[in-house]
């Protein structure tokens, strides 16, 4: 059952472990279609496990586990029939560090996972990895060297081919851990404007260290202390008026 | 007080690191050695009989003169060939799974296994392969290819393992996170990835096995013509080698000098011809 009207991401008591080591602890949270809601926070409090959650890519690490409920449209990824692969196409992600597929031509990257997931026609699958390439304002640096290795391009367009790639698919949410913590200014200001302009279509969840890129980019924002969700609220308010000790502490640099 | 090295100290600790450097270089020299005597004195013993009848030619009788060693080059072919259709889908599944699911104590015992595998000596292994098929179905292209496949399989395994594991975890994980099954991403995303890699290790492997005897003496036996079918025995390189070398035949031994030279060069141009693709490959990627 979906439904197309409340919130497209529920998460319901959230716990991530590894090992013994209780890395996210009883997150809850909401996230409506079409925001950018930004995860903040000092470096090691969970961030990138809780969206690691979001997809169930959490536990393909070994000895890693969760446990609680993530609502995706509605369906709990963790119910007992959900399948992590069909989970992973609605929710698609992009990483801190750009990773094309190495010995895979840039049109090849994007278009891997159409192919993958059964598109096979070529006017189909050209016509989506050329709208994927666009969307990322890749194409025009590319539409005339589709034909070379994805690896061969700069970091900044790495990325975007990621993005690209994980567009291709058309996952309704998409998860980006500090998509630009890589990259060099001109490429970051690139990817902060796409993820504003790809909020028409799509929700992003974007964990990011930068206080700036989180007050410029996104709707909502949450701030992460030590595997807990400190304080989540509109971007404008956490930033200028945070109800949290904590949460005002960390925003004007006294820790983290 | 200067800096130079006047004390009796400072000289003899610097004499001692030009003897132990001096030592070092030496034997690295003379490490060369070996490889350039061998394969010297087999060019020098065995270029003059490496003519067009040695390629095209069957072997003469004991006693005549003439003839050439085309069947142990075809048979060295099929077996070859036989034993990479067995043991690099055998060894590239053992290696795929112990680098993409080998985390537990049972990946880690079969890694063992397979190392303890690579130094089986060969002849042990075409003892075995004579007491499973040979018994059975007779001397034959199968228990020959079997039994080099044994060979191929432990340095397969490995190779793949190794290379596999070089691939970034991200990569992997941009695959999973695409909604791609793990074994899509492995078949689709991982192994072409290393393709070049895992192709030097399969030559590897073929160029050690290409030279094996003592486990064909057990398994292709050999003859001395070409072999119509795979359940009958198979001439080979060396087991042709090793035959005419002891047969005390002056024609024979002849050309056993010519089938060392012979196979000497394969294995090397296998080995260089490898490792010059790859380099070439290499270069090309990390200029384009
Ligand atoms: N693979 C792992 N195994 C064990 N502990 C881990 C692993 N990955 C992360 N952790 C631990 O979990 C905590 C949260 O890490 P992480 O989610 O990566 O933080 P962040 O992304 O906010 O910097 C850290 O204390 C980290 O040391
Ligand atoms: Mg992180």
């Amino acid at each position: 059952m979906t439904s197309s009207t409340g919130p497209i991401l529920t998460v319901e008591n959230l716990n991530a472990y590894f090992g013994d080591f209780h890395a996210v602890k009883g997150v809850n949270l909401e996230v409506q279609r079409n925001e950018v809601v930004s995860l903040i926070g000092p470096s090691g409090c969970g961030k990138s496990t809780f969206i690691r959650c979001l997809n169930r890519l959490h536990e393909e690490v070994p000895s890693a586990n969760c446990e609680g409920r993530v609502l995706i449209e509605g369906q709990n990824i963790y119910a007992e029939n959900a399948d992590p692969v069909v989970v992973r196409r609605k929710v698609g992600m992009v990483f801190q560090k750009p990773n094309p597929f190495p010995g895979l031509s840039i049109f090849e990257n994007v278009a891997l996972g159409l192919k993958l997931a059964g598109i096979t026609k070529k006017s189909v699958v050209t016509e989506i990895v050329e709208w994927s390439l666009r969307k990322s304002a890749l194409w025009d640096e590319v539409k005339d060297s589709l034909s070379s290795p994805g690896l061969s391009l700069s970091g900044g367009q790495q990325q975007r081919l990621c993005l690209a790639r994980t567009l291709a698919v058309k996952p309704p949410v998409i998860l980006m851990d500090e998509p630009t913590s890589a990259l060099d200014p001109i490429s970051t200001a690139k990817i902060e404007e796409l993820v504003m302009e790809l909020k028409q279509e799509v929700t992003v969840v974007i964990v990011t260290h930068n206080m700036q890129q989180a007050s410029r980019i996104s709707d909502k924002t949450a701030f992460f202390l030590m595997g807990e969700l400190m304080e989540f609220d509109e971007t404008s308010a956490l930033f200028t008026n945070p109800k949290n000790l904590k949460t005002e502490q960390y925003i004007t640099g006294r820790f983290g | 007080m200067g800096l130079q090295a006047t004390s009796f100290q400072d000289r003899k600790r610097k004499a001692i690191n030009i003897a132990a450097l001096g030592a070092v270089l030496g034997l690295a020299f003379l490490a060369a050695v070996p490889f350039v005597l061998v394969s010297g004195y087999i060019l020098v013993k065995g270029i003059g009989s490496v003519d067009w009848a040695f390629f095209t030619e069957l072997p003469k009788g004991p006693g005549e003169t003439g003839g050439g060693m085309a069947n142990a080059m075809a048979g060295t072919g099929v077996l070859v060939t036989m034993a990479c259709l067995l043991g690099i889908p055998w060894g590239m599944a053992t290696g795929i799974y112990l680098s993409e699911y080998g985390h537990g104590k049972t990946a880690s015992i079969l890694r063992f296994t397979v190392d303890l595998l690579t130094s089986v000596p060969s002849i042990i292994v075409g003892i075995f392969v004579y007491g499973l098929i040979v018994v059975h179905i007779g001397y034959s292209s199968y228990a020959g290819a079997a039994a080099l496949a044994i060979i191929m399989l432990p340095i397969v395994a490995r190779s793949t393992e190794e290379i596999m594991k070089l691939i970034p975890n991200s990569v992997r994980e941009a695959g999973l996170a695409l909604g791609l099954p793990r074994w899509k991403v492995i078949l689709r995303i991982l192994v072409p990835g290393c393709m070049g890699g895992l192709v030097t290790g399969f030559m590897l492997a073929i160029a050690r096995v290409a030279g094996e005897t003592a486990p064909l003496l057990f398994t292709a036996f050999g003859n001395q013509f070409y072999s119509t079918s795979l359940d009958q025995p198979i001439a080979s390189l060396p087991v042709q080698i090793y035959n005419f070398a002891k047969s005390g035949f002056p024609d024979l031994v002849r050309q056993s000098w010519a089938g060392a030279l012979v196979l000497v060069g394969l294995v090397f141009f296998l080995n260089f011809g490898t490792r010059s693709l790859l380099y070439l490959k290499n270069r090309k990627e990390i200029k384009s």
